[in-house]
């Protein structure tokens, strides 16, 4: 199994930290992975991407230019990003602050209002593991308690008090995605 | 049993410096490899091994403090990025000439002049062909992945304690910001002995040490020159390595190092999805460069590919290599640009199969 | 022969020794021209070093400039830096063997030209290291150029009509820069144009050294000296020339002395 995946959207939305613990949770089930931040001035208040590879071989190039998934948080990565899904894969998005929604007939288009759900639990700082929720739901490629395990890893010890709540927003994003429009 | 972490080159590479019992680091921020000194600030590493952590003034002051501690007989080491390494090529050229061991970390971005932040492999010229004034060469170690860069940390210190010589690992933006996971060797105590050729006080036992590079008589120098060159001999007899994957039955090859292998090793997928017979030869010592290992290939296959991200820097060596018995033509993107592994099956098809 | 004149056999007999070369000074010839300051100032750090009996403690690091080959002259473990870069090289050493002293020897151009900012910040830092700085106002060893300390209106062989504030600017006052940094913690400006001077920089010398087991920060030592060469002088003239130019500008005394 390799799953190529884009998750992209703005600075501050956890973007980065949920590549990392979807690749501890890989490493936690033995698997290989990268992942691969845009760096730069692109960092500073502006957009943020990040390039995970979740491989059960060794990974090649951790640069790509197409993704079996793209998780896609705002408008700018939608429209950088949606035309490099290939052909047959998934695209999740969250629909807050999307005015122009995908319109790929050839992939499979999921929503998920994780950012309007963060609201409600009163944690906006758990919307990107509502989206990784989502995702897994999806995907379905690791056992919960090995993202639980990834998590651990990736949080400092000094936020481990944060895990249960962490462990709700991804519960809450397992029930919460919506199916838009599939292919298969 | 250590495990896998997940961490950032640049990080690894800080990390694996503090288990090598690395007893000095003196640099200075630079982007994309600040990571390096963050990460060793924050790790406490006088508390872990009693391992000084110096943010200098400047590159300048970086690389001749490292000169002082290698002088002293420590394990001492530096990181930068491009504009950085170039301002120590002073001190370089002078800890060559002195004959003393340091570790050089060069995350290069792109240039020429201040450039970009971005990733790139247009320092090779600078980091195997001199760099500083005179001739001397560095032992230039190229990672292809955050294992690497951490393992590398180890091999720089043996090669340059072995030779007395400094020892480069040149890698890329790329390479230090992504993650992957790694395995860490267990810790190593810091030396408690000096080298014999050390400044730590004459003692009545000894003469009196000098570390100098300077010897104003031209046929003592020359003599040194020499005996530096018989060095740099067995240097390149005992210590090329490098990597050769899916080259048995190549009929093309792609000779890339550092990122640029990493993207290569995909494009040789695709080929061979199509059909297409293509070997990778990954250098990792970059100095010395393994000649012989690539004139052996040109008998085997019809042609090369050097992919660089740079204006065509290897391919000279490559070219050299194979003394014009088969065709060698290069590929790279610039100023920070990454090339895709669609582009570099298209450049071997055009370039190579087709040309 | 007088009935009470002394033999030269009795002249070398131990007893009726008055003075011999430090130990800590080589036999190697100076290369260094007659009436130069930079002989008596290293004999002083090879006395000083002796009495101290710290040879086995103490690295000196060697500067580019008429001292860059000091090190054949001391009897002790030295390194020789690149241009300007002594401060950030003795800090290399102090930093990983701690408990040994460590020194620099700089010129003016190697301390105040090309070597400034190693210089500010080592001091700045406060490392606890001992730096030695020899102000003649030329570059020596280059042929006689001008000098960041070259005084206004001093000739050199880049300013032949003299040193012009509008051109060049003002000479600079290291040690007064330095004085001022938290990071130092002795500071003295002398000279060894005369016996009596000479005395003085010798303690002064040596309070660099001692205060250094003290890990309170950086001791600066200046030495304004001469160069009859490059300033085209006998070495008698250059002496009363340093005292009456050098001297009014680069006034002596300690600056800055630790608190009792």
């Amino acid at each position: 199994m390799t799953e190529e995946i884009i998750i992209a959207g703005f600075g501050g939305q956890g973007v980065l930290s949920m590549g990392k613990i979807l690749c501890y949770s890989g490493v936690m089930e033995g698997q290989e992975v990268s992942w691969m931040p845009a760096y730069g001035p692109e960092m500073r208040g502006g957009t943020a991407n990040v390039t995970v590879i979740l491989s059960d071989n060794k990974i090649s190039s951790p640069i790509l230019d197409t993704f079996d998934t793209a998780i896609i948080l705002n408008q700018q990565s939608m429209d950088k990003f949606e035309s490099a899904v290939k052909p047959g894969g998934l695209l999740i998005y969250d629909g807050n602050g999307i005015t122009r929604h995908p319109e790929r007939e050839d992939i499979n288009i999921y929503r998920i209002d994780a950012a309007e759900e963060a609201t409600k639990m009163g944690s906006t700082k758990t919307f990107n593991m509502i989206v990784l929720g989502g995702y897994l739901k999806v995907k379905k490629l690791y056992k919960l308690e090995s993202v639980i395990k990834g998590l651990k890893k990736s949080l400092p010890e000094r936020y481990h008090h944060m895990i249960p709540v962490n462990e709700k927003a991804i519960h809450r994003g397992l029930e919460i995605i919506k199916e838009v429009a599939t292919v298969n | 049993m250590e495990e896998f972490v997940l961490m950032k080159g640049n990080e690894a590479i800080a990390e694996a410096a503090i288990r090598a019992g690395t007893d000095g680091y003196f640099g200075y921020p630079i982007t994309p490899q600040s990571e390096v000194i963050e990460y060793l600030a924050a790790a406490k590493p006088h508390e872990r091994t009693g391992m000084v952590l110096l943010q200098a003034e400047s590159e300048v002051a970086a690389i001749n403090m490292l000169y002082g501690g290698a002088g002293a007989g420590k394990k001492v080491m530096t990181s930068s990025s491009s504009p950085g390494i170039s301002l120590m090529q002073e001190g370089i050229s002078y800890i060559a000439g002195s004959e003393l061991p340091c570790l050089l970390v060069n995350v290069v971005r792109g240039g020429p002049g201040l450039g970009t932040i971005q990733p790139s492999q247009s320092d090779y010229f600078q980091s195997t062909k001199g760099g500083g004034h005179g001739d001397y060469n560095l032992i230039v170690l190229a990672p292809a992945s955050v294992q690497e860069m951490a393992d590398f940390v180890s091999l720089g210190y043996d090669l340059a304690f072995k030779y007395r010589n400094p020892v480069m690992i040149q890698t890329d933006g790329a390479l230090g910001q992504m993650m992957e996971k790694v395995k860490f060797k267990p810790q190593q105590p810091r030396s408690k002995k000096s080298p014999d050729w050390a400044t730590t006080g004459k003692t009545p036992d000894r003469e009196r040490i000098i570390i100098t590079s300077l010897d104003l008589d031209p046929s003592r120098q020359e003599r040194f020159n020499e005996k530096l060159q018989v060095k740099y001999r067995t240097i390149k007899e005992n210590e090329v390595r490098y990597e050769k994957i899916q080259c048995d039955d190549a009929e093309y090859l792609f000779v890339a190092y550092g990122t640029s292998s990493r993207i290569c090793q995909k494009s040789m997928q695709m080929a061979r999805e199509e059909g297409i017979k293509v070997g990778l030869f990954r250098p990792i010592t970059l100095w010395p460069f393994p000649y012989n290992e690539i004139r052996e290939m040109a008998g085997q296959v019809e042609g090369m590919l050097s992919v660089e991200m740079s204006a065509g820097q290897m391919v000279e060596d490559v070219r050299l290599a194979v003394e014009a018995t088969v065709k060698v033509d290069h590929y790279g993107r610039m100023g920070g640009i990454i090339p895709s592994s669609e582009e570099i099956v298209e450049a071997l098809k055009q370039k190579i199969i087709g040309g | 022969m007088a009935e009470n004149a002394i033999t030269t056999k009795e002249l070398i007999k131990k007893e009726n020794l008055v003075y011999q070369k430090t130990k800590l000074l080589t036999d190697d010839v100076m290369h260094y021209c007659p009436g130069c300051g930079h002989g008596t100032t290293h004999r002083l750090i090879a006395e000083i070093i002796e009495e101290m009996g710290i040879q086995s403690e103490i690295i000196g690091v060697a500067p580019v400039g008429c001292s860059v080959l000091m090190y054949n002259y001391m009897n002790i473990d030295m390194q020789e830096a690149a241009h300007g870069r002594a401060p950030a090289v003795a800090t290399g050493i102090k930093r990983l063997l701690p408990e040994k002293y460590v020194f620099t020897y700089q010129g003016d151009g190697d301390l105040a030209a090309i070597g400034t900012a190693e210089t500010i910040h080592a001091c700045n830092r406060g490392e606890n290291i001992t730096i030695i700085f020899i102000n003649n106002g030329i570059y020596g060893m280059t042929g006689g150029q001008m000098a960041p300390t070259t005084l206004v209106g001093m000739k050199s062989s880049t300013t032949p009509y003299g040193r012009e504030v509008s051109q060049m600017g003002n000479p600079i006052k290291m040690t007064d820069l330095v004085a001022n940094l938290p990071g130092t913690y002795f500071v003295s400006r002398q000279s060894v144009h005369t016996p009596g001077n000479v005395r003085k920089t010798k303690k002064a010398i040596r309070k660099a050294f001692e205060y250094q087991a003290l890990n309170k920060g950086t001791c600066f030592v200046e030495v304004v000296s001469n160069c009859p060469s490059g300033w085209k002088m006998t070495p008698l003239e250059s002496n009363k020339w340093l005292a009456e130019n050098m001297l009014p500008f680069y006034p002596l005394g300690d600056m800055k002395v630790p608190e009792q």
